[in-house]
C-alpha cells in the first residue's frame, strides 16, 4: 500500500511537473525524464545542467521538457510515452532503470529518436550513452589508498548493477597500487537517492573505521557527515566542495552537455542514429573536480593517473584482472578487458571484502 | 567514543523524525481522522523549517517555521475534509502531492546552501560519563523533545478529561455529538497538532540530521510514520517502541553490511519493516487485543445535522 500510494505520489507530481516548454511552432521539441528532482545536486542535478547547456546553444531551434522524479521501472513508461505523445521527437531518458521502458516506447513510436543513459539495450531509433565513470574511480581509489591513514576506505553503494559494481573495483584496483593491503567496506543502501539514509551508511563506516568516504549515491550528505568526522570523502556526480571545504578531495563530475548537444545537432541535421555513446575522460563527458585537500605527492599522482588514462597509457581494467577468488578472470579485450565485460560487470576483483547482492 | 555508543546515537536520530511524525497522527487518528499527508507536511515542515533557520541563523526558530508549515498545510486538509466533507483518503494524498510540490518551489532558492546544525546538549561531568553520557545528556534539542512529546501524549489520552473527550470523538462521533461535544472542532485542533508534529518531524532532517535542504529528502519517511501508528495500534507506548525499532534494525543492517557478514542486502533494506511488523503484531496479539483497536470512526466523515 504505501509502496502504491509512493508511486502514486510520485507519478501525480510528475504529472504535475510538466509544462515547462514554450511553445512555437517547427521548433524540434526535445524530452527528458528524470529519476530525482532537478535540485538533487548529483545525477539529475548534472543532466539538468546538460540540457541547460543544450538550450543555451540550441535554443532558437529547440524547445525542452523535463519529467523530474520518475521513478525507475514500469512506471516510467507512462511518462516516457507521454513526451512521445505530445509531440517530442527526440527524448533522452537519464537512468539505468529506465532501459526496457525506453524500450517498449521506442518499439511503438519507430519515428521518435530516444537516447538512454547508461544501459545496454539498444533499438533502431534507440540509442545508448553513458560516461566512463570507472576511470574517475580509479583516480580517486589512488587517492584514497594515499590518504587513508588506517588503510580502510569507505564506499556507499546504491543498486548491484554493473555500472556500480565496475566502480567498486576500479576504486580498489587504483587503491591496491598505492597500498597493496588495502580495505573496502561496502554498504548497499538500494536506494540511489535518501539523504538520511546515506548520511546514516556514511557514519556507519566512519564508525567502523573507514577515514575516506565515497558513494555512488546521489546526495552530500556523506560528504557533511565526513566533514564532521574530520575524514575525507569525494563528490559524487558533480563538484561538492560547498559541502565540505576542507573534506572533497576531488569529485567525478558528469558533463552531459557536449552529448546532448552533439545528438540534438543530429537530429536536426537528419544524421542522428542510434549510436553506443561510451566517453570517458578523454573526451571529457567524466571530468574531475579540482584536486583539493592533499599533500603536493598524491595531487601529482593522481594529475599523473588522469594524464595516463586520458593518453591511453593506462587502463584500470588492465589485464590479468583477478577475481574475488584469486583466479584471473577471462580477458575479452586483448590486453583489457573489453567493454562488454566492463558495461555488464557482475563481479568484484580481488580484495573486496563484500558479496555482491543477490549472487 | 565506542561502536556501540555511536550506534546507538545513530539510532536515536534515525529514529527522531518518525517519532514527532507518528506522534501526531496517532492524536489525529485517535480523534477519528485519518490524515495521509504526512509525507506532504513533513516535506512542507523540511523546506520552510531550513527557509527559517538559514534566514535567521537559529535552529529554533526554524523548527517554529517548520511547525507552522505543517499546520498550515494541515490546514488545507482540515478545511476540506471537516468543513467540506470531503473523503479523507482522497484530500490526503492529494496533500501530500501538494506539500512535495509546493515543498520543491519553496527550497529551491535554498538547495547548496548550508547551516550550522541543531546545537547538542553538553552539561558538563554528565556529558562526558562514559557510554551513556553522549546518549542521555548530548542529543539535539528535537530528540528531548520527541520523548516528551510521547509521554505527553500519552498522559493527555489516558489521564485527562480532554483526552477522553478525543478519545470519544474518535471512536463514536455520533455519540459524542449527541452528548453536547463540539465534534468538528476537537477534529480541526487534532489534525493542527497533528500538522505540527508533522513539520516538526520534517524540519529535523533539515536542521540536525542532514544539515542541508534538496527537495524531496523527506523520501518516504511520512509513509513510514503512517504504518508505525498501524501498527502500535493507536498506543503511545508501543509507538515510541516502533519507532526506535525501525531506527534501530535501519542502522544495525547498515552496521552489519560494513562487518561483511554476507547477508543480501536486500534482505536487509527490508528488516526494518519486517522486525517492525513482526513484533508490534506480536506484541498486540499477547496483549490479546489485535482485533478491532482502531478507532472506530476513524476515516468516517461526520456532518453534524443539527
Amino acid at each position: 500500500m504505501k509502496k502504491l500510494m509512493m508511486t502514486a505520489a510520485a507519478a501525480a507530481v510528475a504529472i504535475v511537473a510538466t509544462g515547462f516548454s514554450a511553445t512555437a511552432a517547427e521548433k524540434l521539441k526535445v524530452g527528458f525524464i528524470y529519476l530525482g528532482p532537478v535540485g538533487d545536486l548529483g545525477w539529475t542535478y548534472m543532466h539538468e545542467v546538460g540540457r541547460q547547456a543544450l538550450v543555451k546553444e540550441l535554443g532558437d531551434k529547440i524547445e525542452t521538457t523535463y519529467l523530474e522524479n520518475v521513478s525507475e521501472g514500469p512506471d516510467s513508461e507512462r511518462s516516457i510515452e507521454q513526451l512521445a505523445r505530445t509531440g517530442h521527437q527526440l527524448i533522452f531518458t537519464t537512468s539505468f532503470g529506465y532501459m526496457d521502458p525506453t524500450l517498449k516506447v521506442a518499439k511503438k513510436y519507430p519515428k521518435i529518436k530516444f537516447e538512454h543513459a547508461t544501459g545496454f539495450k539498444s533499438a533502431p531509433n534507440m540509442g545508448t550513452y553513458s560516461g566512463r565513470f570507472y576511470e574517475g574511480r580509479y583516480i580517486q581509489g589512488v587517492i584514497a589508498g594515499k590518504m587513508s591513514k588506517k588503510g580502510v576506505l569507505g564506499y556507499i553503494a546504491s543498486f548491484p548493477i554493473p555500472e556500480v559494481i565496475s566502480g567498486i573495483n576500479a576504486t580498489i584496483l587504483g587503491a591496491q597500487t598505492v597500498n597493496p593491503d588495502i580495505k573496502l567496506k561496502v554498504i548497499w543502501v538500494n536506494t540511489w537517492f535518501d539523504p538520511g539514509k546515506e548520511a546514516d551508511a556514511a557514519k556507519a563506516l566512519a564508525d567502523q573505521g573507514a577515514d575516506v568516504i565515497m558513494q555512488h549515491t546521489d546526495s552530500p550528505a556523506a560528504m557533511q557527515v565526513a566533514a564532521q568526522r574530520g575524514i575525507y570523502a569525494f563528490g559524487q556526480d558533480s563538484d561538492m566542495i560547498k559541502f565540505g571545504p576542507k573534506t572533497q578531495l576531488t569529485a567525478i563530475v558528469n558533463n552531459w552537455g557536449p552529448y546532448y548537444i552533439r545528438a540534438t545537432k543530429a537530429a536536426l541535421d537528419g544524421s542522428w542514429k542510434a549510436g553506443d555513446t561510451w566517453d570517458g575522460l578523454k573526451e571529457k563527458m567524466v571530468l574531475m573536480a579540482p584536486y583539493t585537500n592533499m599533500p603536493d605527492d598524491v595531487k601529482a599522482l593522481a594529475q599523473k593517473t588522469e594524464a595516463a588514462i586520458v593518453g591511453g597509457t593506462l587502463h584500470p581494467f588492465k589485464c590479468p584482472v583477478l577475481g574475488q577468488d584469486g583466479k584471473a578472470v577471462e580477458c575479452k579485450g586483448g590486453a583489457n578487458l573489453d567493454p562488454g565485460q566492463i558495461l555488464g560487470m557482475n563481479f568484484y576483483v580481488k580484495g573486496v571484502d563484500d558479496k555482491i547482492p543477490g549472487k | 567514543m565506542g561502536l556501540l555508543e555511536a550506534i546507538i546515537i545513530s539510532v536515536i536520530a534515525a529514529s527522531t523524525p518518525l517519532l514527532l511524525a507518528a506522534a501526531g497522527e496517532l492524536v489525529v487518528e485517535r480523534s477519528g481522522v485519518l490524515n495521509l499527508g504526512s509525507e506532504g507536511m513533513m516535506i512542507m515542515g523540511a523546506a520552510c523549517g531550513f527557509a527559517g533557520a538559514w534566514l535567521t541563523g537559529s535552529t529554533f526558530i526554524g523548527a517554529l517555521f517548520g511547525i507552522a508549515a505543517g499546520c498550515a498545510l494541515s490546514l488545507v486538509f482540515a478545511t476540506l475534509t471537516l468543513g467540506l466533507a470531503v473523503n479523507q483518503v482522497a484530500a490526503g494524498l492529494a496533500l501530500t502531492i501538494l506539500g512535495v510540490g509546493l515543498s520543491g518551489l519553496i527550497g529551491a532558492g535554498f538547495v547548496g546552501e548550508k547551516i550550522v546544525p541543531a546545537p547538542h546538549l553538553y552539561l558538563p561531568v554528565l556529558t562526558d560519563l562514559p557510554v551513556v553520557g553522549k546518549i542521555l545528556f548530548g542529543q539535539d534539542g528535537f530528540v528531548y523533545f520527541s520523548v516528551a512529546l510521547v509521554a505527553a501524549i500519552w498522559w493527555f489520552l489516558y489521564h485527562t478529561r480532554a483526552g477522553l473527550v478525543l478519545r470519544a470523538v474518535g471512536d463514536s462521533h455520533t455519540s459524542a455529538h449527541a452528548l453536547g461535544y463540539p465534534v468538528l472542532k476537537i477534529r480541526l485542533l487534532a489534525v493542527l497538532f497533528g500538522g505540527g508534529c508533522a513539520g516538526l518531524g520534517g524540519a529535523f532532517l533539515p536542521l540536525a540530521y542532514t544539515p542541508f535542504f534538496i527537495p524531496g529528502m523527506t523520501a518516504g519517511r511520512g509513509w513510514i510514520a503512517l504504518a508505525l501508528v498501524v501498527f502500535s495500534s493507536w498506543m503511545p507506548g508501543r509507538l515510541a517502541a516502533g519507532a526506535y525499532l525501525f531506527g534501530a534494525v535501519t542502522i544495525l543492517q547498515l552496521h552489519a553490511q560494513a562487518f561483511g557478514l554476507g547477508i543480501p542486502s536486500q534482505l536487509m533494506t527490508a528488516l526494518p519493516y519486517l522486525a517492525t511488523v513482526i513484533v508490534l503484531v506480536l506484541i498486540s496479539r499477547a496483549r490479546g487485543s489485535a482485533g478491532s483497536v482502531a478507532p472506530a470512526s476513524l476515516g468516517i466523515v461526520f456532518v453534524p445535522d443539527r
